[in-house]
C-alpha cells in the first residue's frame, strides 16, 4: 500500500495528554505491521476535549480519531484507521466538525492543519501573501490598511494598531523597533501559546509587515519562561525564515532590513504590561513606567517602538493579504474583526474559537463549550483573565465587544473565558484577585503595592465577622475605589474587576464560610 | 534586613560555574538588554544562580552588584540556591481552579510531605505554585521536572508521582 500521511500534533497542551507517546505508537505499531506512513507533528486544531488528535489523511479529506491515548493505537490501526475505518473513536472528516464548521477562523486559518515549521506548508496556505502585498507599498499605504480594518490591540487594551503604528511611522529616531508582547500571563488563556508553537511563521510575517510600515529593523519576541516549547519554536522558525531570506539584511532581495530576537521572560506577570516589558527587555527589573512618554515615541531603549500582542500581529497578514474590508467585515459596532476566544475552566469542550465580535457569552460557553464538564450548572465566568469580571448567568446573552464588556463592568481582554460551575465560592475567588496582584505588583504604586495586600487582609475579616459584613464592605469598595483611580497601569487599576464583580454580583458568598460549597 | 550583595573579597568559582559564566557573557554581554538572557544561560546550566558569579555579571554589563541582585531576586524565575532533584509545580491560576487545583493540590502536599512554595528538608522535592502554563482548556495542569501534564485527576497525580524514581518521603519504603 501507498505511503498515508498521519497527523500527530505537536501542540503542548497535545503533548501534556500524552501526543508524543501516541507518536510513538504510532511509529511503531505500524512499522511492525510493514505499513509505511509519513508522520507529521502538526498544531493543534485547538479542540482540546479531542486531544491527542490523530489525523489521517484519506483522499481529499482528513479523518480525525480522538482524543487517542497510545494504547489505543494498535486497536485503531486494526480497525483500518489508515483507510479511515471505524472505530469508536472515529470522528469523521474533522473539517467537518460543528466546533470547526461555526467558526470564522482568519487568524488561525491554518492551525492544526501544517507543519509549524514547514516553510512549504505555510507558502502552500496563504504564507507571505501579506508580506508580498507590503513589499509592495509604501509605509503610509501599509498604516492605512491597518487604520482602515479597524484592527485594535488584542493584548487587552484594545488601542487601534493602526495609530499606534501611524505614531511610530511619524516620530523621529534613527533606530525603531517591533516588540512581540508574547508574556500571556493571563490565566485561560493559550492562544499566544498556540500561534508561536503552531505558526511561528505568521508571527515573524506580521512582525516584518510591522517593521516595512514603521521602518524598524530589530523586532524582540518577549516570550514568558513557562512556555519553553513556544521559545524553541520560535528560534527554530526564526532561523528557518532568516535561511530563506524573509529576514535579514535585505529582505527577499527588497533592500529592506529586518530581524529578530527572540527573548524569555522570567515569571513575572506584570511584565505583560508593556511599560513593564520594555523595562525587562532592556535587562532591568520589569518595573512599569510613567506614560508618557509613549513606548511609540520612547520605548524600548528611548527609541520609538511598537510593541503589540502576538494576535494582534497575526491578524495582520489577513489584513495586508485579502485587504482591510474583508476584515473588518466581521464584526460589529468598534469592534472589527475576529478575536480567538479560548474556552477554559470547567467546560466540556474547552478549546480556540475564532469568532467574529459579537458572539454572546452564551454561545461560546454553551453552543461551542458545551456546558460545564462538571455536570454541574454554570455560576460563574471569568471573561479576559484574572483582571477580569466574574460574569453572573444573568449576564450570559452579552455581546462579546470590547464597549459591551466594558458596559458591564468588565474586560475583553485577550480573550480568556472561564467557567465556574455552582461548587465556586467567589469571596475566595475575590481574595484571590488580591492575593494574585499583591504577589504580582511591580511594587512602584501605592495603592497596587500596598492595597493589594490589605484587600486581601480585609475579605479575610468580612468572612471572619460576618456581623460587620455591611461596615467592611462599604472599606472594600472604598479600597477598590482607589486602586481604580489611583494606580500607575492596569495590575491595580482593574484588580477589582473580579473583586466588585464577584461583590456585586454574588454579595451572598461573603457572608458564608467556603466549607458550604462542595468540592469542585 | 541587610543587603545581600556578596562581600568584595572574590569567592572562586567552580569550573562548572566559570564555563557557564564564559558562556553566558559570551553570547550576551555585547547585546543590549543582555542580562537577562545572561542569567538564564547561568540558570539552565547550573540550576541556578551562584551569587558568586554575581561581581562578574556586575562587571560585564557595567552596572553595580545591588542592581543585577535586584534583577535576580525580582523575578520569580531565578533562583539563588540549587534546586531539589525533583520539582512538582502545580498551577494555581482561575482556570485550573475551576477544575479542582485546590483540591489536587492538597493531595500533592500530603503525598510528597511539602509545603506549597517551599523544598523538602531531604532536598527530594520542591513544590511550586505556578501560574498559568498555557494548559488553561485541559485543567488541572502540573509540571514536572519540566515536562507537562494536563487534566490530572487525584488518581493521575498519584501515579505520577510514583513513576519518579525518588521516593515521595524519606520514611516510606
Amino acid at each position: 500500500m501507498s505511503t498515508v500521511t498521519v497527523y500527530v500534533p505537536r501542540d503542548s497542551a497535545a503533548r501534556a495528554l500524552g501526543a508524543d507517546a501516541v507518536a510513538t505508537a504510532v511509529l511503531q505499531e505500524t512499522r511492525q505491521r510493514g505499513q509505511h506512513i509519513h508522520l507529521v507533528r502538526n498544531s493543534s486544531r485547538g479542540l482540546f476535549w479531542l486531544e491527542p488528535l490523530v489525523e489521517v489523511q484519506v483522499g481529499a479529506r482528513r479523518l480525525a480519531y480522538g482524543p487517542v491515548q497510545a494504547q489505543d493505537v494498535a486497536a485503531l490501526l486494526d480497525s483500518g484507521m489508515l483507510e479511515g475505518g471505524q472505530h469508536p473513536l472515529a470522528l469523521g472528516s474533522i473539517e467537518d466538525h460543528p466546533y470547526l464548521q461555526q467558526q470564522e477562523r482568519l487568524t488561525f486559518a491554518r492551525m492544526g492543519i501544517t507543519d509549524p515549521l514547514s516553510l512549504s506548508d505555510y507558502a502552500a496556505h496563504e504564507g507571505w501573501r501579506g508580506l508580498h502585498q507590503a513589499l509592495d507599498r509604501t509605509p503610509q499605504q501599509i498604516v492605512q490598511e491597518v487604520l482602515d480594518s479597524g484592527l485594535r490591540g488584542r493584548g487587552g487594551a484594545g488601542f487601534p494598531a493602526g495609530i499606534k503604528w501611524k505614531t511610530v511611522l511619524d516620530a523621529p529616531g534613527s533606530q525603531k523597533y517591533i516588540v512581540v508582547n508574547a508574556d500571556e500571563g493571563d490565566s485561560g488563556t493559550f492562544a499566544d501559546r498556540m500561534v508561536l508553537e503552531g505558526d511561528p511563521f505568521l508571527l515573524i510575517e506580521g512582525m516584518i509587515i510591522a517593521a516595512l510600515a514603521v521602518g524598524a529593523t530589530q523586532g524582540y519576541v518577549y516570550i514568558r519562561s513557562e512556555y519553553p516549547d513556544a521559545v524553541a519554536v520560535m528560534e527554530q522558525a526564526a532561523q528557518l525564515a532568516r535561511k530563506a531570506g524573509y529576514l535579514g539584511p535585505d529582505i527577499l532581495g527588497s533592500g529592506r532590513s529586518f530581524d529578530l530576537q527572540v527573548r524569555k521572560a522570567a515569571g513575572a506577570y506584570v511584565c505583560g504590561e508593556e511599560t513593564a516589558l520594555l523595562e525587562s527587555l532592556e535587562g532591568k527589573r520589569g518595573i512599569v513606567r510613567a506614560k508618557p512618554p509613549l513606548p511609540a515615541l520612547r520605548g524600548l531603549f528611548g527609541q520609538p517602538t511598537v510593541i503589540n500582542n502576538v494576535l494582534t500581529l497575526a491578524a495582520v497578514p489577513f489584513i495586508l493579504a485579502r485587504g482591510a474590508q474583508a476584515y473588518a467585515h466581521f464584526g460589529q459596532g468598534r469592534s472589527r474583526g475576529t478575536l480567538p476566544f479560548q474556552l477554559a475552566g470547567n467546560l466540556r469542550q474547552g478549546g480556540l474559537v475564532e469568532k467574529a465580535f459579537g458572539v454572546t457569552l452564551r454561545q461560546l460557553v454553551q453552543d461551542f463549550g458545551g456546558g460545564t464538564a462538571s455536570g454541574r450548572p454554570i455560576r460563574a465566568i471569568q471573561v479576559g483573565g484574572p483582571l477580569g469580571a466574574y460574569l453572573p448567568i444573568s449576564l450570559l446573552d452579552t455581546p462579546m465587544d470590547y464597549e459591551a464588556l466594558s458596559a458591564v463592568g468588565g474586560t475583553l481582554g485577550h480573550g480568556g473565558v472561564v467557567v465556574f460551575d455552582e461548587s465556586v465560592h467567589m469571596a475566595q475567588q475575590a481574595h484571590y484577585a488580591f492575593t494574585f496582584c499583591a504577589q504580582e505588583s511591580c511594587g512602584k504604586c501605592t495603592p497596587c503595592r500596598i492595597g493589594s495586600a490589605r484587600g486581601a487582609e480585609l475579605i479575610e475579616t468580612l468572612l471572619a465577622h460576618p456581623q460587620q459584613a455591611a461596615q467592611h464592605s462599604v472599606l472594600l469598595r472604598d479600597l477598590c475605589n482607589t486602586l481604580l483611580q489611583a494606580s500607575l497601569c492596569a495590575m491595580g487599576g482593574m484588580t477589582p474587576f473580579p473583586v466588585l464583580s464577584a461583590l456585586n454580583h454574588f454579595p451572598q458568598d461573603f457572608h458564608l464560610p467556603a466549607e458550604s460549597f462542595p468540592a469542585p | 534586613m541587610t543587603a545581600s550583595a556578596p562581600s568584595p573579597s572574590p569567592t572562586p568559582l567552580s569550573p562548572a560555574e566559570t564555563q557557564a559564566l564564559d558562556q553566558a557573557l559570551a553570547h550576551w554581554q555585547a547585546e543590549p538588554g543582555g542580562l537577562l538572557p545572561a542569567l538564564h544561560v547561568l540558570q539552565d546550566e547550573l540550576g541556578f544562580i551562584p551569587p558568586a558569579t554575581l561581581p562578574a555579571l556586575a562587571q560585564a554589563f557595567g552596572l553595580s552588584r545591588a542592581e543585577v541582585h535586584g534583577v535576580i531576586t525580582y523575578y520569580h524565575h531565578f533562583r539563588q540556591t540549587p534546586p531539589a532533584h525533583h520539582c512538582l509545580g502545580l498551577c494555581q491560576a482561575e482556570a485550573c481552579q475551576a477544575r479542582g487545583a485546590r483540591a489536587l493540590t492538597q493531595q500533592a502536599q500530603d503525598l510528597l510531605q511539602c509545603t506549597l512554595g517551599h523544598t523538602r528538608s531531604d532536598h527530594h522535592w520542591q513544590l511550586e505554585a505556578v501560574s498559568c502554563l498555557g494548559l488553561c482548556a485541559s485543567g488541572p495542569a502540573l509540571m514536572l521536572d519540566g515536562t507537562l501534564h494536563a487534566q490530572v485527576d487525584a488518581q493521575r497525580l498519584q501515579a505520577l508521582l510514583a513513576a519518579v524514581p525518588t521516593p515521595p518521603m524519606e520514611s516510606s519504603s
